[in-house]
């Protein structure tokens, strides 16, 4: 393989690792506050393309506006999955709380294929005034309007979130809320808001992944968000779970792993690539890249 | 950190366990016979998938027996005997299908139409060859149909089995020779489904077609299934800048791949099989200009097609759903064109004789006019007939012409 073709598929890399990394942030985001895998996250993607495809299609809304309202759509559903079925369960074993992260997740993939049936939705048609543009070339490295529009706008959300953690009342709450629960309470900071807050910030983000990925693959279907949202679970963990950069990180590093791998003629092995890794980093480094050891009393 | 590795295992395990065993449950059997009683008849059996998964082509193609059948009888049907059909549901399950078969011969069936599966009608050709009954199939599409050991060239041949359909290679070699003489194309690319036998048997043959016509492969590139990022293969494919990139798989796949495919800048042609019916909801008009696919049937491309399309519709109520309807219904045709010619030379109906004329007229079947094209048969009792091209102009699927 050449120099060109390897920066091509390194964009490629990162280009797809874009999606993986707003959906891991999700899955850290919500790990780090209330050490609950969520595993219905990956399906908000799915509700997210779900609304832009409805808002394109039936109400022939404008593609930005319909990005808009699934960005919106993602958010509510989010937050109301906290408040429906995680809050109810927040004093019970995480494992309860894990099973139902499960439930959620087959009820809005079996859901969804019932209203809308299992075939995919196709956009194309409708998204293309956003991902027609000129491409940019750099020596031979071409990159298409696509993945400058997908990395540039992940890029600004991760910007904007760490501003967000790190400068705001409300990010500092979080931080509080994940360092020590209790505590955070006794100074009186609101539980309930902060964590419906946490859920909203990962939903929307998951929301601007969908966006993005029908912009770059432009289906919806019942099922997208569950491998999608698996590689996005292996993302959090390489990065180490519940660190913020440390999912960027990792999912950058997931895409680039499977573009590399397909691009190697191995495609039939990039899952199980991505699976390998997720095994080596719990077997040799199960904190990731970021994540700080922990130590559990039991 | 243990908790979370042990909790992580329980999530796994649930997920795996999760994704087993959706079976199939389908009903007992139930046979249904139609046609005239009364007066001697001629019995045709028809074994078709009409309920369970994969129904849909089960369907259509019992529904296309059925509609030639009806038209041959109320038009006289052969020879003064009205043609009578036996149908039994198989369920796509190959031992079902053995038994509707035995219960077939209970009947006294003298010509089978079936079975639609590859996998039911392989097991149903194993019985039919013993007994030498004519027999013909309407969809399964693999060779070791016709052929008893498809991997051995000198391998027997069921002489009584016969197809209406294509080939899985076939289709392959068309569209190399589509890409060479039509297109010009002296380069070619494939991007196929690795593990998809549909998808894997078209490249293959497509790549084997191409060296053989001398245009250069020069990018082979394989995906798994479920897989929607494919610009890996595709930025592979595009430094390589070839004519013509075969793409042999179903509509879905096909929407992103052409997608993804210009957005990277590939401004190569696409080519693709029959997979591809359907295509144009699943990329924009501009992105699939150009790209051409072949198909076992062109809807409404030729006054005798428009004729079957309106027939079925009066009939089931519906439009024609897909391929599988017109391939069934030149199935019966050429079994019930075969048994006048063993009706023509006096024999006793459903005697061995009688039989082995109609293996005999149905081999020497030259240039029968179908729905689905012109058919005459090779020495493997496959069809060799026209494919439609099919274009894609202005976001629609167009006819244009038989190739």
């Amino acid at each position: 393989m050449n120099l060109s073709i390897l920066l091509n598929q390194l964009v490629n890399g990162l280009q797809s690792g874009s999606v993986f990394a707003l959906v891991a942030l999700g899955y850290s985001m919500v790990y780090g506050i209330i050490k609950l895998l969520n595993f219905a996250h990956g399906d908000i993607i799915m509700v997210g393309a779900y609304a832009a495809w409805m808002c394109m299609a039936n109400f022939g809304l404008h593609p930005l506006l319909s990005a808009a309202a699934a960005v919106v759509v993602s958010t509510l559903v989010g937050m109301s999955i906290e408040k429906v079925a995680y809050s109810p369960l927040r004093s019970a074993p995480r494992l309860s709380l894990l099973i139902t992260a499960i439930g959620i997740s087959y009820l809005l993939e079996n859901g969804f294929q019932l209203i809308f049936g299992s075939g995919a939705k196709n956009v194309a048609k409708y998204v293309a005034p956003l991902t027609s543009g000129p491409s940019l070339r750099l020596g031979t490295v071409q990159i298409s309007f696509t993945a400058l529009i997908t990395i540039g706008t992940t890029l600004l959300s991760m910007v904007a979130l760490t501003l967000l953690v790190k400068r705001t009342r409300l990010g500092k709450a979080m931080r509080a809320v994940s360092e020590d629960m209790g505590a955070a309470q006794l100074m009186g900071i609101s539980l309930n808001r902060t964590i419906s807050f946490t859920f909203a910030v990962g939903s929307a983000l998951a929301g601007i992944a969908s966006v993005l990925y029908i912009c770059a693959y432009p289906q919806a279907s019942p099922t997208m968000g569950s491998m999608l949202g698996l590689k996005a679970f292996v993302a959090a963990v390489l990065g180490g779970i519940g660190s913020i950069p440390g999912a960027m990180v990792g999912g950058f590093a997931i895409g680039i792993v499977e573009a590399l791998v397909s691009a190697a003629g191995l495609s039939t092995w990039k899952d199980g690539v991505t699976f390998a890794i997720l095994i080596l980093v719990l077997l040799i480094k199960p904190t990731g890249f970021f994540g700080r050891r922990a130590i559990e009393k039991v | 950190m243990k908790k979370f590795i042990a909790t992580l295992m329980a999530v796994v395990m649930m997920f795996s366990m999760a994704a087993c065993g959706t079976g199939s449950n389908g009903d007992e059997a139930g046979g249904e016979s139609e046609g005239e009683s009364g007066g001697e008849t001629i019995k045709v059996g028809v074994l078709a998938n009409t309920s369970g998964d994969n129904a849909m082509y089960g369907n259509a193609v019992a529904n296309g027996v059925n509609l030639y059948i009806d038209q041959l009888n109320a038009s006289g049907g052969i020879n003064g005997k009205q043609v009578e059909v036996v149908q039994y549901d198989d369920e796509g399950d190959a031992t079902t299908a053995v038994n509707a078969f035995n219960r077939l011969m209970d009947d006294g069936v003298t010509a089978v139409i079936g079975s639609v599966l590859t996998g039911t009608t392989v097991a149903v050709a194993d019985e039919t060859y013993e007994v030498n009954m004519p027999q013909i199939t309407a969809s399964a599409t693999a060779a070791g149909v016709t052929v008893l050991d498809p991997e051995d060239p000198e391998s027997e041949i069921r002489t009584n089995v016969f197809r209406s359909c294509f080939i899985d290679p076939f289709q392959g070699e068309k569209m190399a020779q589509y890409a060479y003489e039509k297109s010009g194309a002296t380069t070619a690319a494939v991007i196929f489904e690795t593990g998809s036998s549909y998808s894997e048997g078209l490249a293959t043959a497509f790549v084997d077609k191409c060296e053989e016509l001398g245009v250069e492969v020069v990018a082979s590139e394989g995906y798994s299934t479920g897989d929607t990022d494919f610009n890996a293969q595709l930025t592979n494919i595009a430094a390589q800048n070839p004519d013509v990139i075969f793409c042999p798989n179903y509509y879905e796949d096909i929407g992103l791949i052409v997608t993804q495919a210009r957005a990277a800048g590939i401004t190569s042609q696409f080519l693709g099989g029959d997979g591809w019916g359907g295509v144009a909801g699943y990329a924009s008009a501009e992105d699939m200009e150009g790209s051409v696919y072949c198909s076992g049937y062109a809807p409404g491309s030729t006054d005798e097609v428009i004729k079957f399309e309106q027939d079925y519709e009066a009939a089931y109520g519906e439009a024609v759903p897909n391929m599988f309807a017109p391939l069934g219904y030149d199935a019966a045709m050429l079994m019930c064109n075969a048994i006048a010619e063993a009706e023509a030379q006096g024999l006793e109906t459903g005697s061995d004789e009688y039989k082995q004329a109609i293996i005999d007229a149905m081999a020497a079947t030259d240039g029968l006019e179908g729905i689905t094209g012109t058919y005459v048969f090779d020495e493997q009792n496959n069809p060799v007939k026209s494919a439609a091209m099919i274009v894609l102009k202005d976001g629609q699927e167009t006819f244009s012409e038989l190739y």
